[in-house]
């Protein structure tokens, strides 16, 4: 299947544009933009590398060391893939339902990792672009010159992410790699000073995210018609919720699916089943795959995920605050669904707010401090785990040997679910702001900006000093570069 | 604290980033454990000059920032494919750079970070041992072995002398 500016007819002779910010030795994000001779963009490309091997990596290692093992795959996001992984691995250990001791435990862990990754976002990654303009001085365009602009944002910023890792800390072991979740259950209790030590703090972190819900609302509001057609390109949208009464739920539930035009396409999907709904496609061009609905083919099964899909998705928000937030988000659209990238700013807000509001509910119940650590039940061969990870919908599905050896495994992670959206926001913005101009590292950056709506996860593999450049080249027709530029080395 | 003096030691931080899974990625936290265990031996924390506190992760953010609280002294340790073998000591100053976009701040701008949100900055150093091989699940290479290892005699010195 090709999508409109996906391919360009005749591309030879066009001139080249790539953007890449080679944030980690693959690579791992590139954009590609053909030009023709009249400036006009005739082909529109996002490359992400995603992160290869690791499922052969896996295979062949016993199942309990596979919830540790797998959050080597991203230094962003270790406690969604580590609690995945648990998931999927409480069927094969017959582990259902957990204990709710147990369950409400990976629920800390997990919201607090929520409310670091969306803090991370807004307040280090895009508040940049949203407070300063796209096209703003490269200079300003970073988190130390919102720091001096903003002081006060950036400081809650830095101490949102920071109650978020130490809620991990605690739930998890440790702040990097803990080994908090395993299969059947958890590993410990919270000690009532660790509780206390959150404690503390969560009225605090509920005012600084209801604040910067404000900060985005109002963004929006000011923003106006920029603000609503940036990117905007419609989509259906999938995302768990909660089962029964379909609630926002981020650690567990049924998927449910909608239409571009917010009528439900498929709900109460068992999340073991999840194979039945969706495939993926391979396109020659990228390293990452295609996901779509198998019911609806390649063309039309694409879909967004994320907190742009759950916010909208869901029937309604199970904590005050985020509940009337939500509301007003969805009446701001006048009754449609939300569909510029833009607007995942404001629901990743509402998400942190709600994130917030669930901690503090958390560390107000006894069962965070006693009861049962472990389940067991029937062995079984096969097990998915699926969560709603910081950037949307991550699977995790495993088989596993009787000798307890991981014999298959397949990872789905948001990224990839939102690789179609992120092309087609990319093509959207290159054709509203490249074609016919000159350009300008502003201009570039409002292509950056749109791919940063999806908080794109490219950190599945490795860093190192000295490979970290953001490179912009100029190849003219026959593949000579003829203008470079690098933003950080 | 000095038992002879009562007078509390510097404290230094030795951060060990990068991906243990991941070949020569796994240089800097690789050279925390062993510092660790150095560290774990008899004796030896008693007799140093300083006070050592390490870390690790993937990569640096912002919320490290507030790890320099109350620091005297620290030090990055990162693979490297741009220095020359077997590794390069370099003193680093508070600095903006273009790391935004990156999921990953250099040190440099968490000191940048740290200095806007009024902290005392310590000396500030990374060690950037040189790496060549990334590969999903590999161990570290033969180079960057023995690079580690000039690396850490390096480190344990600065330590026992109480600077670098």
């Amino acid at each position: 299947m090709t999508f409109q500016l996906e391919t360009a007819s005749n591309p030879k002779g066009l001139r080249r544009i790539a953007i890449e910010p080679v944030s980690r030795v693959e690579g791992h994000g590139k954009v590609t933009l053909l030009l023709d001779d009249n400036g006009d963009v005739q082909q529109a490309r996002l490359h992400i590398v995603e992160f290869r091997g690791f499922e052969k990596f896996i295979q062949g290692r016993p199942y309990w060391e596979v919830p540790v093992m797998v959050q080597r795959l991203c230094g962003i996001c270790p406690v969604s893939h580590h609690l995945a992984a648990s998931k999927a691995m409480d069927r094969v250990v017959g582990a259902l339902p957990l204990s709710r001791t147990a369950e409400k435990l990976r629920r800390l862990m997990h919201y607090g990792q929520m409310l670091q990754s969306h803090a991370l976002h807004f307040f280090h990654l895009s508040s940049p672009d949203l407070l300063f303009g796209f096209g703003a001085d490269v200079a300003k365009r970073n988190v130390v010159a919102v720091a001096e602009a903003y002081p006060d944002i950036a400081v809650q910023g830095v101490k949102l992410r920071k109650f978020g890792q130490e809620a991990i800390r605690i739930t998890a072991g440790k702040r990097v790699h803990g080994t908090g979740s395993i299969p059947g259950g958890i590993n410990k209790l919270l000690s009532v000073a660790e509780r206390d030590s959150l404690r503390k703090d969560i009225d605090q972190m509920i005012a600084w995210s209801k604040g910067a819900v404000d900060i985005v609302r109002k963004l929006a509001t000011d923003g106006g018609e920029e603000f609503r057609e940036f990117g905007h390109f419609e989509s259906k949208m999938m995302s768990l919720v909660r089962p029964g009464d379909g609630a926002l739920d981020f650690y567990g539930g049924v998927l449910r699916g909608r239409n571009a035009d917010g009528s439900i396409l498929f709900d109460g999907v068992d999340d073991q089943n999840y194979h039945d709904l969706i495939r993926e496609e391979v396109k020659s061009w990228s390293y990452m795959k295609f996901p779509y609905l198998i019911a609806q083919g390649k063309e039309d099964g694409w879909y967004k995920v994320g907190p742009l899909a759950r916010v909208q998705n869901c029937d309604f928000i199970p904590s005050e605050l985020a509940e009337a937030e939500r509301k007003t988000f969805k009446a701001a659209r006048g009754g449609g669904l939300w569909h510029s990238p833009l607007a995942y700013h404001w629901a990743r807000m509402i998400e942190m707010l709600h994130a917030a509001e669930v901690i503090r509910d958390l560390l107000n119940d006894p069962d965070l401090l006693d009861g049962e650590l472990i389940k067991q039940g029937e062995r079984r061969s096969e097990g998915v785990g699926i969560i709603e990870a910081p950037r949307g919908t991550l699977i995790h599905h495993y088989q596993v040997g009787e000798d307890d050896l991981v014999t298959m495994c397949n990872l789905i992670v948001s990224t990839t679910h939102n690789n179609q959206p992120m092309n087609e926001a990319v093509r959207r913005v290159a054709r509203r702001y490249l074609n016919g101009r000159t350009i300008t590292e502003g201009l570039l950056n409002h292509i950056e900006v749109a791919i940063r709506c999806f908080d794109p996860c490219l950190s599945c593999a490795t860093h190192a000093l000295g490979k970290m450049p953001l490179l912009v080249e100029l190849v003219d027709a026959d593949g000579t570069i003829v203008d470079s530029m690098v933003k950080n080395d | 604290m000095s038992p002879a003096s009562g007078v509390p030691k510097p404290k230094w931080l030795v951060f060990g980033i990068g991906n243990p899974s991941r070949g020569d990625d796994s240089l800097g936290s690789t050279l925390v454990d062993r510092l660790e265990q150095w560290l774990d031996q008899d004796g030896v924390s008693h007799s140093l000059p300083v006070e050592v506190i390490v870390q690790t992760d993937f990569q640096c953010q912002i919320e490290h920032a507030l790890d320099l609280k109350d620091v005297a002294t620290a030090v990055f340790v990162d693979a490297s494919v741009a220095c020359a073998p077997p590794f390069a000591l370099t003193e680093i100053s508070a600095e903006k750079d273009a790391s935004h976009s990156t999921h990953a701040l250099s040190p440099a701008c968490v000191l940048e970070v740290a200095r806007k949100l009024n902290m005392p900055l310590p000396q500030t150093w990374t060690m950037a041992i040189r790496g060549d091989s990334f590969e999903l699940g590999e161990p570290l290479s033969v180079e960057a072995e023995r690079n580690l290892g000039h690396a850490f005699n390096r480190l344990i010195e600065c330590l026992r002398m109480g600077k670098v």
